[in-house]
Protein backbone atom coordinates (compact mmCIF):
# COMPACT_ATOMS: atom_id res chain seq x y z
CA UNK A 1 0.00 0.00 0.00
CA UNK A 2 1.24 3.36 -1.20
CA UNK A 3 -1.05 6.16 0.20
CA UNK A 4 -4.52 5.34 2.39
CA UNK A 5 -6.96 8.13 2.39
CA UNK A 6 -9.21 8.03 5.49
CA UNK A 7 -12.75 9.81 6.08
CA UNK A 8 -11.17 12.62 3.88
CA UNK A 9 -13.74 16.09 4.10
CA UNK A 10 -12.26 18.66 1.74
CA UNK A 11 -14.42 22.25 2.16
CA UNK A 12 -13.13 25.00 -0.19
CA UNK A 13 -13.29 28.39 1.30
CA UNK A 14 -15.95 29.44 -0.53
CA UNK A 15 -18.00 27.06 1.13
CA UNK A 16 -18.46 24.57 -1.69
CA UNK A 17 -18.29 20.94 -0.03
CA UNK A 18 -15.87 19.16 -2.46
CA UNK A 19 -15.09 15.87 -0.59
CA UNK A 20 -16.79 14.18 1.89
CA UNK A 21 -16.00 11.31 4.08
CA UNK A 22 -13.99 9.52 1.08
CA UNK A 23 -11.84 6.91 1.95
CA UNK A 24 -9.67 4.94 -0.59
CA UNK A 25 -6.58 2.98 -0.83
CA UNK A 26 -4.09 3.36 -3.48
CA UNK A 27 -2.20 0.03 -3.74
CA UNK A 28 1.55 -0.58 -4.76
CA UNK A 29 1.90 -0.74 -8.67
CA UNK A 30 -1.57 -0.50 -9.51
CA UNK A 31 -3.07 1.25 -11.96
CA UNK A 32 -6.02 3.13 -10.15
CA UNK A 33 -8.70 5.43 -12.42
CA UNK A 34 -10.91 8.20 -10.45
CA UNK A 35 -14.43 7.81 -12.58
CA UNK A 36 -16.62 10.52 -12.20
CA UNK A 37 -19.08 12.97 -13.34
CA UNK A 38 -17.72 16.28 -13.41
CA UNK A 39 -17.21 18.48 -10.57
CA UNK A 40 -17.32 15.42 -8.73
CA UNK A 41 -14.12 16.18 -6.91
CA UNK A 42 -11.78 13.30 -8.48
CA UNK A 43 -9.07 16.16 -9.59
CA UNK A 44 -9.60 17.76 -5.39
CA UNK A 45 -8.54 13.90 -4.17
CA UNK A 46 -5.43 14.11 -6.98
CA UNK A 47 -3.95 17.80 -5.34
CA UNK A 48 -4.50 16.38 -1.79
CA UNK A 49 -2.66 13.49 -2.43
CA UNK A 50 -0.15 15.46 -4.12
CA UNK A 51 0.36 17.99 -1.24
CA UNK A 52 -1.38 20.87 -3.02
CA UNK A 53 -3.80 21.44 -0.67
CA UNK A 54 -4.43 20.55 2.99
CA UNK A 55 -7.63 18.10 3.65
CA UNK A 56 -10.50 19.54 6.02
CA UNK A 57 -10.75 16.70 7.71
CA UNK A 58 -9.50 12.93 7.89
CA UNK A 59 -6.32 12.06 7.32
CA UNK A 60 -3.85 10.74 4.63
CA UNK A 61 -1.25 7.89 5.73
CA UNK A 62 1.87 6.86 3.53
CA UNK A 63 2.38 3.51 5.39
CA UNK A 64 5.32 3.07 3.64
CA UNK A 65 7.71 6.15 4.59
CA UNK A 66 7.60 8.89 7.10
CA UNK A 67 4.74 10.94 4.89
CA UNK A 68 5.00 12.25 1.65
CA UNK A 69 8.58 12.51 -0.27
CA UNK A 70 8.07 15.08 -2.57
CA UNK A 71 10.12 13.37 -5.56
CA UNK A 72 8.02 10.51 -5.05
CA UNK A 73 5.87 12.09 -6.75
CA UNK A 74 4.92 12.93 -10.56
CA UNK A 75 1.91 15.04 -11.51
CA UNK A 76 0.53 15.15 -15.07
CA UNK A 77 -2.45 18.26 -15.94
CA UNK A 78 -4.74 18.30 -17.64
CA UNK A 79 -2.94 20.68 -19.94
CA UNK A 80 0.65 19.82 -20.72
CA UNK A 81 1.33 23.12 -18.75
CA UNK A 82 4.92 23.46 -20.35
CA UNK A 83 6.97 26.80 -20.00
CA UNK A 84 6.90 28.60 -22.95
CA UNK A 85 9.72 30.22 -23.39
CA UNK A 86 11.95 26.93 -22.32
CA UNK A 87 12.75 23.90 -24.82
CA UNK A 88 11.48 20.53 -24.43
CA UNK A 89 14.51 19.47 -22.77
CA UNK A 90 14.62 22.79 -20.45
CA UNK A 91 10.87 21.57 -19.62
CA UNK A 92 11.75 18.06 -18.63
CA UNK A 93 14.74 19.10 -16.63
CA UNK A 94 12.85 21.83 -14.34
CA UNK A 95 12.00 19.24 -11.08
CA UNK A 96 15.47 18.33 -10.92
CA UNK A 97 17.00 21.63 -11.43
CA UNK A 98 14.27 22.78 -9.04
CA UNK A 99 16.01 20.29 -6.54
CA UNK A 100 19.35 21.19 -7.12
CA UNK A 101 20.48 17.83 -8.93
CA UNK A 102 23.70 18.70 -11.00
CA UNK A 103 23.65 19.53 -14.59
CA UNK A 104 25.35 16.60 -16.05
CA UNK A 105 23.57 13.73 -14.26
CA UNK A 106 20.24 16.21 -14.84
CA UNK A 107 20.60 16.20 -18.57
CA UNK A 108 21.37 12.45 -19.15
CA UNK A 109 17.95 12.00 -17.21
CA UNK A 110 16.34 14.11 -18.48
CA UNK A 111 17.37 12.68 -22.21
CA UNK A 112 16.48 9.21 -20.56
CA UNK A 113 12.88 10.82 -19.97
CA UNK A 114 12.80 12.38 -23.44
CA UNK A 115 13.36 9.43 -24.95
CA UNK A 116 10.71 6.97 -22.86
CA UNK A 117 7.92 9.31 -24.31
CA UNK A 118 9.31 8.57 -27.69
CA UNK A 119 10.52 12.44 -28.36
CA UNK A 120 14.17 12.16 -29.59
CA UNK A 121 15.15 14.53 -31.70
CA UNK A 122 12.94 17.31 -30.26
CA UNK A 123 15.06 18.25 -27.27
CA UNK A 124 15.63 21.67 -28.61
CA UNK A 125 12.31 22.39 -30.18
CA UNK A 126 10.07 24.77 -28.28
CA UNK A 127 6.59 24.19 -27.09
CA UNK A 128 4.30 26.10 -29.78
CA UNK A 129 6.33 24.01 -32.18
CA UNK A 130 4.59 20.34 -31.06
CA UNK A 131 0.98 19.30 -31.75
CA UNK A 132 -0.93 18.90 -28.42
CA UNK A 133 -0.36 14.64 -28.29
CA UNK A 134 3.55 15.60 -28.42
CA UNK A 135 3.03 17.94 -25.70
CA UNK A 136 1.19 15.90 -23.75
CA UNK A 137 4.64 13.44 -24.15
CA UNK A 138 6.71 16.20 -22.80
CA UNK A 139 4.40 16.52 -19.62
CA UNK A 140 4.68 12.92 -18.88
CA UNK A 141 8.26 12.82 -19.42
CA UNK A 142 8.56 15.85 -17.22
CA UNK A 143 6.81 13.88 -14.20
CA UNK A 144 8.85 10.50 -14.99
CA UNK A 145 12.30 12.48 -14.80
CA UNK A 146 12.15 12.56 -10.75
CA UNK A 147 11.78 8.62 -11.08
CA UNK A 148 8.57 8.95 -9.07
CA UNK A 149 7.10 6.04 -7.24
CA UNK A 150 3.09 7.10 -7.56
CA UNK A 151 1.97 8.86 -11.28
CA UNK A 152 -0.81 11.10 -10.72
CA UNK A 153 -2.29 12.30 -13.62
CA UNK A 154 -5.36 14.27 -14.03
CA UNK A 155 -7.54 13.36 -17.12
CA UNK A 156 -4.10 14.07 -19.14
CA UNK A 157 -5.30 13.51 -22.52
CA UNK A 158 -8.70 14.70 -22.19
CA UNK A 159 -8.21 17.68 -24.30
CA UNK A 160 -6.66 14.68 -27.40
CA UNK A 161 -8.26 13.47 -30.24
CA UNK A 162 -9.19 9.97 -29.70
CA UNK A 163 -6.58 8.45 -32.36
CA UNK A 164 -3.92 10.55 -30.49
CA UNK A 165 -5.46 8.98 -27.36
CA UNK A 166 -5.31 5.38 -28.19
CA UNK A 167 -1.68 5.83 -28.79
CA UNK A 168 -0.89 7.31 -25.99
CA UNK A 169 -3.14 5.29 -23.59
CA UNK A 170 -1.09 2.41 -25.23
CA UNK A 171 2.46 3.88 -24.94
CA UNK A 172 1.32 4.77 -21.46
CA UNK A 173 0.34 1.05 -20.56
CA UNK A 174 3.95 0.34 -22.22
CA UNK A 175 6.07 2.49 -19.92
CA UNK A 176 3.87 1.53 -16.69
CA UNK A 177 4.39 -2.03 -17.46
CA UNK A 178 7.98 -1.57 -17.56
CA UNK A 179 8.22 0.70 -15.08
CA UNK A 180 5.97 -0.01 -12.69
CA UNK A 181 4.99 2.72 -11.01
CA UNK A 182 1.49 3.11 -9.42
CA UNK A 183 -1.16 5.77 -11.05
CA UNK A 184 -3.88 7.39 -9.83
CA UNK A 185 -5.65 8.05 -13.07
CA UNK A 186 -8.65 10.50 -13.07
CA UNK A 187 -11.18 10.55 -15.77
CA UNK A 188 -14.42 10.72 -17.19
CA UNK A 189 -14.26 7.90 -19.46
CA UNK A 190 -15.69 4.64 -18.90
CA UNK A 191 -14.20 3.13 -21.86
CA UNK A 192 -10.70 4.86 -21.18
CA UNK A 193 -10.77 3.95 -17.78
CA UNK A 194 -11.64 0.08 -18.08
CA UNK A 195 -8.97 -0.14 -20.86
CA UNK A 196 -6.10 1.34 -18.91
CA UNK A 197 -7.15 0.26 -14.56
CA UNK A 198 -6.87 -2.77 -12.81
CA UNK A 199 -9.11 -1.23 -11.04
CA UNK A 200 -11.55 1.67 -10.91
CA UNK A 201 -12.90 4.25 -7.89
CA UNK A 202 -16.37 5.18 -9.05
CA UNK A 203 -17.24 8.45 -7.17
CA UNK A 204 -20.60 9.90 -6.27
CA UNK A 205 -21.15 13.72 -7.71
CA UNK A 206 -19.98 16.22 -5.58
CA UNK A 207 -19.75 16.23 -2.46
CA UNK A 208 -17.77 13.28 -3.69
CA UNK A 209 -16.91 9.81 -2.07
CA UNK A 210 -16.14 6.75 -3.30
CA UNK A 211 -19.17 5.10 -4.34
CA UNK A 212 -17.78 1.63 -5.66
CA UNK A 213 -14.98 -0.09 -6.85
CA UNK A 214 -14.68 -2.70 -9.92
CA UNK A 215 -11.35 -4.55 -10.59
CA UNK A 216 -10.59 -4.92 -14.01
CA UNK A 217 -9.36 -8.64 -13.81
CA UNK A 218 -7.33 -8.19 -17.73
CA UNK A 219 -4.57 -9.58 -18.88
CA UNK A 220 -1.30 -7.58 -19.72
CA UNK A 221 -0.51 -6.62 -22.20
CA UNK A 222 -3.29 -4.60 -23.13
CA UNK A 223 -4.08 -4.21 -27.15
CA UNK A 224 -6.94 -3.49 -29.78
CA UNK A 225 -7.33 -7.25 -29.33
CA UNK A 226 -8.66 -6.46 -25.64
CA UNK A 227 -10.35 -3.20 -26.97
CA UNK A 228 -12.88 -5.33 -28.86
CA UNK A 229 -13.23 -8.42 -26.82
CA UNK A 230 -16.26 -9.55 -25.83
CA UNK A 231 -14.83 -9.10 -21.64
CA UNK A 232 -13.84 -5.31 -22.68
CA UNK A 233 -17.35 -4.73 -23.40
CA UNK A 234 -18.81 -6.56 -20.10
CA UNK A 235 -16.60 -4.41 -17.95
CA UNK A 236 -17.74 -1.07 -19.64
CA UNK A 237 -21.06 -2.02 -19.35
CA UNK A 238 -20.55 -2.55 -15.80
CA UNK A 239 -18.54 0.38 -14.87
CA UNK A 240 -21.14 2.46 -16.99
CA UNK A 241 -23.95 0.98 -14.36
CA UNK A 242 -21.86 1.62 -11.22
CA UNK A 243 -21.38 5.01 -12.44
CA UNK A 244 -25.38 5.49 -13.37
CA UNK A 245 -26.27 4.14 -9.78
CA UNK A 246 -23.33 6.92 -8.30
CA UNK A 247 -25.02 9.21 -9.92
CA UNK A 248 -28.14 9.01 -8.98
CA UNK A 249 -27.38 8.35 -5.18
CA UNK B 1 3.24 39.17 -46.70
CA UNK B 2 6.76 39.94 -47.43
CA UNK B 3 8.40 43.05 -45.84
CA UNK B 4 8.73 45.13 -48.95
CA UNK B 5 5.19 44.53 -49.76
CA UNK B 6 4.05 45.84 -46.73
CA UNK B 7 6.57 48.96 -46.57
CA UNK B 8 4.90 49.95 -49.58
CA UNK B 9 1.90 51.16 -48.59
CA UNK B 10 2.54 53.75 -46.17
CA UNK B 11 5.60 55.05 -48.19
CA UNK B 12 3.52 55.73 -51.24
CA UNK B 13 1.21 57.22 -49.30
CA UNK B 14 3.56 59.69 -47.43
CA UNK B 15 5.59 60.70 -50.71
CA UNK B 16 1.92 61.44 -52.28
CA UNK B 17 1.15 63.46 -49.52
CA UNK B 18 4.37 65.45 -49.56
CA UNK B 19 3.82 65.86 -53.28
CA UNK B 20 0.49 67.26 -51.85
CA UNK B 21 2.15 69.66 -49.74
CA UNK B 22 5.00 71.36 -51.83
CA UNK B 23 2.46 71.83 -54.59
CA UNK B 24 -0.14 73.75 -52.06
CA UNK B 25 2.75 75.62 -50.99
CA UNK B 26 3.43 76.28 -54.36
CA UNK B 27 0.61 76.98 -56.18
CA UNK B 28 -0.54 79.13 -54.00
CA UNK B 29 2.50 81.07 -53.12
CA UNK B 30 2.60 80.43 -49.39
CA UNK B 31 5.24 82.36 -47.53
CA UNK B 32 7.93 79.92 -46.04
CA UNK B 33 7.28 82.20 -42.71
CA UNK B 34 3.86 80.76 -42.85
CA UNK B 35 4.00 77.09 -43.89
CA UNK B 36 7.62 76.24 -45.67
CA UNK B 37 7.28 73.28 -48.55
CA UNK B 38 9.24 70.42 -47.60
CA UNK B 39 12.13 70.67 -50.56
CA UNK B 40 12.83 73.95 -47.96
CA UNK B 41 12.46 72.42 -44.50
CA UNK B 42 14.68 69.80 -45.72
CA UNK B 43 17.25 72.42 -47.38
CA UNK B 44 17.20 73.74 -43.74
CA UNK B 45 18.12 70.34 -41.81
CA UNK B 46 20.69 70.41 -43.76
CA UNK B 47 22.15 73.93 -43.54
CA UNK B 48 21.05 74.46 -39.96
CA UNK B 49 22.56 70.79 -39.10
CA UNK B 50 25.51 72.32 -37.26
CA UNK B 51 23.27 73.90 -34.83
CA UNK B 52 20.50 71.57 -34.97
CA UNK B 53 22.62 68.51 -34.39
CA UNK B 54 24.43 68.83 -30.87
CA UNK B 55 20.78 70.04 -29.94
CA UNK B 56 19.21 66.51 -30.91
CA UNK B 57 22.17 64.83 -29.30
CA UNK B 58 20.82 66.76 -26.06
CA UNK B 59 17.30 65.77 -26.03
CA UNK B 60 18.45 62.14 -26.97
CA UNK B 61 20.84 61.83 -24.06
CA UNK B 62 17.52 63.23 -21.93
CA UNK B 63 15.83 60.74 -23.56
CA UNK B 64 18.20 57.87 -23.33
CA UNK B 65 18.82 58.45 -19.17
CA UNK B 66 15.12 58.65 -18.65
CA UNK B 67 14.30 55.33 -20.53
CA UNK B 68 16.80 53.89 -18.75
CA UNK B 69 16.15 55.13 -15.41
CA UNK B 70 11.93 54.27 -15.79
CA UNK B 71 13.01 50.61 -16.80
CA UNK B 72 15.42 50.16 -13.53
CA UNK B 73 12.81 51.92 -11.50
CA UNK B 74 9.81 50.51 -13.28
CA UNK B 75 10.75 46.98 -12.90
CA UNK B 76 12.19 47.00 -9.48
CA UNK B 77 8.71 48.67 -8.17
CA UNK B 78 7.07 46.08 -10.01
CA UNK B 79 9.23 43.18 -8.07
CA UNK B 80 8.24 45.36 -5.02
CA UNK B 81 4.17 44.94 -5.75
CA UNK B 82 4.54 41.48 -6.71
CA UNK B 83 5.87 40.54 -3.19
CA UNK B 84 2.90 41.59 -1.32
CA UNK B 85 -0.71 42.47 -2.75
CA UNK B 86 -0.74 44.68 0.43
CA UNK B 87 2.56 46.93 -0.83
CA UNK B 88 0.69 46.86 -4.64
CA UNK B 89 -3.05 48.08 -3.05
CA UNK B 90 -1.24 50.78 -0.98
CA UNK B 91 1.52 51.97 -3.92
CA UNK B 92 -0.19 51.92 -6.79
CA UNK B 93 -2.58 54.38 -6.77
CA UNK B 94 -0.06 56.73 -6.28
CA UNK B 95 1.35 55.22 -9.21
CA UNK B 96 -1.30 55.96 -10.95
CA UNK B 97 -1.49 59.95 -9.69
CA UNK B 98 1.85 60.79 -10.78
CA UNK B 99 0.86 58.93 -14.45
CA UNK B 100 -2.53 61.47 -14.51
CA UNK B 101 -0.82 64.65 -13.62
CA UNK B 102 0.10 66.16 -16.50
CA UNK B 103 3.98 66.98 -16.86
CA UNK B 104 3.59 70.45 -18.14
CA UNK B 105 1.57 71.40 -15.50
CA UNK B 106 4.10 70.00 -12.49
CA UNK B 107 7.32 70.43 -15.16
CA UNK B 108 7.71 74.16 -13.40
CA UNK B 109 7.59 73.23 -10.23
CA UNK B 110 10.67 70.41 -10.60
CA UNK B 111 12.57 72.92 -12.53
CA UNK B 112 12.77 75.22 -9.21
CA UNK B 113 13.03 72.54 -6.45
CA UNK B 114 16.43 70.95 -9.00
CA UNK B 115 18.93 73.13 -9.75
CA UNK B 116 20.45 71.07 -12.02
CA UNK B 117 18.96 71.65 -15.50
CA UNK B 118 19.51 68.75 -16.96
CA UNK B 119 18.61 66.71 -13.76
CA UNK B 120 15.11 68.14 -13.66
CA UNK B 121 14.33 67.21 -17.15
CA UNK B 122 15.77 63.41 -16.44
CA UNK B 123 12.96 63.54 -13.74
CA UNK B 124 10.37 65.21 -15.59
CA UNK B 125 11.00 62.40 -18.87
CA UNK B 126 10.99 59.90 -16.12
CA UNK B 127 7.74 61.10 -14.74
CA UNK B 128 6.21 60.57 -18.00
CA UNK B 129 7.76 57.11 -18.93
CA UNK B 130 7.82 54.59 -16.23
CA UNK B 131 4.21 53.84 -15.44
CA UNK B 132 3.91 51.89 -18.29
CA UNK B 133 6.67 49.74 -17.37
CA UNK B 134 5.21 49.47 -13.74
CA UNK B 135 1.96 49.13 -14.94
CA UNK B 136 2.81 45.79 -17.69
CA UNK B 137 5.29 44.01 -15.49
CA UNK B 138 3.57 44.33 -12.77
CA UNK B 139 0.56 42.90 -14.60
CA UNK B 140 2.74 39.98 -16.08
CA UNK B 141 4.51 39.65 -12.79
CA UNK B 142 1.47 38.54 -11.37
CA UNK B 143 0.15 36.54 -14.78
CA UNK B 144 2.10 33.12 -14.14
CA UNK B 145 0.14 30.61 -15.26
CA UNK B 146 -1.64 29.16 -12.30
CA UNK B 147 -1.20 25.37 -12.83
CA UNK B 148 2.82 25.58 -13.10
CA UNK B 149 2.90 27.76 -9.72
CA UNK B 150 1.38 24.41 -8.50
CA UNK B 151 3.97 22.57 -10.34
CA UNK B 152 6.80 24.63 -8.68
CA UNK B 153 5.16 24.07 -5.44
CA UNK B 154 4.88 20.39 -6.28
CA UNK B 155 8.64 20.14 -6.77
CA UNK B 156 9.00 22.45 -3.92
CA UNK B 157 10.45 25.13 -5.22
CA UNK B 158 11.32 28.37 -3.07
CA UNK B 159 10.09 31.81 -3.67
CA UNK B 160 13.47 32.69 -5.39
CA UNK B 161 13.02 29.63 -7.95
CA UNK B 162 9.59 30.69 -9.05
CA UNK B 163 10.49 34.13 -9.28
CA UNK B 164 13.48 33.68 -11.33
CA UNK B 165 12.35 30.30 -13.41
CA UNK B 166 8.33 31.11 -13.52
CA UNK B 167 7.12 35.10 -13.31
CA UNK B 168 10.41 36.82 -14.49
CA UNK B 169 10.31 34.85 -17.62
CA UNK B 170 6.07 35.27 -17.65
CA UNK B 171 6.26 39.07 -17.42
CA UNK B 172 8.93 39.26 -20.13
CA UNK B 173 6.27 39.84 -22.78
CA UNK B 174 4.10 41.95 -21.05
CA UNK B 175 7.55 43.88 -19.68
CA UNK B 176 8.67 44.64 -23.48
CA UNK B 177 5.06 45.63 -25.04
CA UNK B 178 5.48 48.60 -22.14
CA UNK B 179 8.97 49.21 -22.69
CA UNK B 180 7.97 49.96 -25.87
CA UNK B 181 5.38 52.87 -25.16
CA UNK B 182 7.48 54.11 -22.82
CA UNK B 183 9.86 54.80 -25.20
CA UNK B 184 8.31 57.12 -27.12
CA UNK B 185 6.72 58.98 -23.83
CA UNK B 186 10.79 59.65 -22.61
CA UNK B 187 10.65 61.75 -25.69
CA UNK B 188 7.50 63.46 -25.00
CA UNK B 189 8.23 63.82 -21.70
CA UNK B 190 11.94 64.89 -22.30
CA UNK B 191 10.74 67.78 -25.18
CA UNK B 192 7.92 68.62 -23.20
CA UNK B 193 10.28 69.63 -20.09
CA UNK B 194 12.57 71.18 -22.37
CA UNK B 195 9.82 73.96 -23.79
CA UNK B 196 8.95 74.67 -20.11
CA UNK B 197 12.18 75.11 -19.09
CA UNK B 198 13.26 76.93 -22.14
CA UNK B 199 16.90 76.69 -21.22
CA UNK B 200 19.70 78.51 -23.36
CA UNK B 201 23.42 78.20 -24.61
CA UNK B 202 24.92 75.28 -25.55
CA UNK B 203 22.72 72.72 -23.11
CA UNK B 204 19.65 73.57 -24.84
CA UNK B 205 17.79 70.47 -26.45
CA UNK B 206 15.33 70.24 -29.87
CA UNK B 207 12.48 72.14 -28.23
CA UNK B 208 14.99 75.32 -26.96
CA UNK B 209 15.33 75.02 -30.76
CA UNK B 210 11.93 75.10 -31.76
CA UNK B 211 11.00 78.20 -29.51
CA UNK B 212 13.84 79.71 -30.47
CA UNK B 213 13.26 79.82 -34.43
CA UNK B 214 9.87 80.74 -33.39
CA UNK B 215 10.74 83.87 -31.60
CA UNK B 216 12.45 84.82 -34.60
CA UNK B 217 10.04 83.64 -37.03
CA UNK B 218 13.05 80.71 -38.75
CA UNK B 219 9.31 78.93 -39.64
CA UNK B 220 11.74 75.91 -41.78
CA UNK B 221 14.06 75.77 -38.82
CA UNK B 222 11.08 74.83 -36.47
CA UNK B 223 10.09 72.23 -39.42
CA UNK B 224 13.51 70.55 -39.22
CA UNK B 225 13.25 70.60 -35.52
CA UNK B 226 10.28 68.99 -35.75
CA UNK B 227 11.12 66.78 -37.96
CA UNK B 228 14.16 65.68 -36.13
CA UNK B 229 11.79 64.96 -32.85
CA UNK B 230 9.66 62.79 -35.25
CA UNK B 231 12.30 60.64 -36.66
CA UNK B 232 13.80 60.11 -33.30
CA UNK B 233 10.69 58.69 -31.94
CA UNK B 234 10.27 56.74 -34.85
CA UNK B 235 14.10 55.16 -34.60
CA UNK B 236 13.17 54.89 -30.73
CA UNK B 237 9.93 52.50 -31.75
CA UNK B 238 11.82 50.36 -34.42
CA UNK B 239 14.52 49.79 -32.32
CA UNK B 240 12.69 48.58 -28.91
CA UNK B 241 10.63 46.96 -31.39
CA UNK B 242 13.13 44.93 -33.15
CA UNK B 243 14.44 44.42 -29.30
CA UNK B 244 11.53 42.95 -28.72
CA UNK B 245 11.46 40.62 -31.82
CA UNK B 246 15.02 39.27 -30.84
CA UNK B 247 14.32 38.11 -27.22
CA UNK B 248 10.56 36.89 -27.81
CA UNK B 249 11.04 35.17 -31.61
CA UNK B 250 11.64 31.74 -30.24
CA UNK B 251 8.29 31.37 -28.18
CA UNK B 252 6.08 34.12 -28.40
CA UNK B 253 3.06 34.43 -30.15
CA UNK B 254 3.36 37.86 -30.91
CA UNK B 255 7.08 37.25 -33.11
CA UNK B 256 5.99 33.90 -34.30
CA UNK B 257 5.36 34.14 -37.76
CA UNK B 258 2.65 31.69 -39.17
CA UNK B 259 1.98 30.04 -42.57
CA UNK B 260 -1.53 29.60 -43.13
Amino acid sequence: MIARLQQVDKVYANGVVALRHLDLDVGEGEFLSLLGPSGCGKSTVLRLVAGLGEVSGGRIEWPNGNGRARGDIGFVFQDPTLMPWATVSANVLLPLKLRGVPGDEGEARAREAIGLVGLDGFERAYPRQLSGGMKMRVSIARALVTRPRLLLMDEPFASLDEITRFKLDNDLLQLWARQRWTVVFVTHSVYESVYLSTRIAVMTARPGRAASEVVIDAPAPRDEAFRTSPLYHEYCRQVSARLAEATRA
Amino acid sequence: MSALRRALPPVVIGLAGLVAWELVVRVNAIPYYILPGPLLVLQTLISDWRTLYPSLLVTLAITGAALLVATVAGVLISILFAQSKLIELGLFPYAVILQVTPVVAIAPLIIIWVKNIPLALLICAWIVAFFPIVSNTTLGLNSADHNLVNLFQLYGASRRQVFWHLRLPSAMPYFLGGLRISGGLALIGAVVAEFVAGTGGSQSGLAYRILEAGYTMQIPRMFAALLMITCSGILIFLALTGLSYVILRKWHESAVEREV
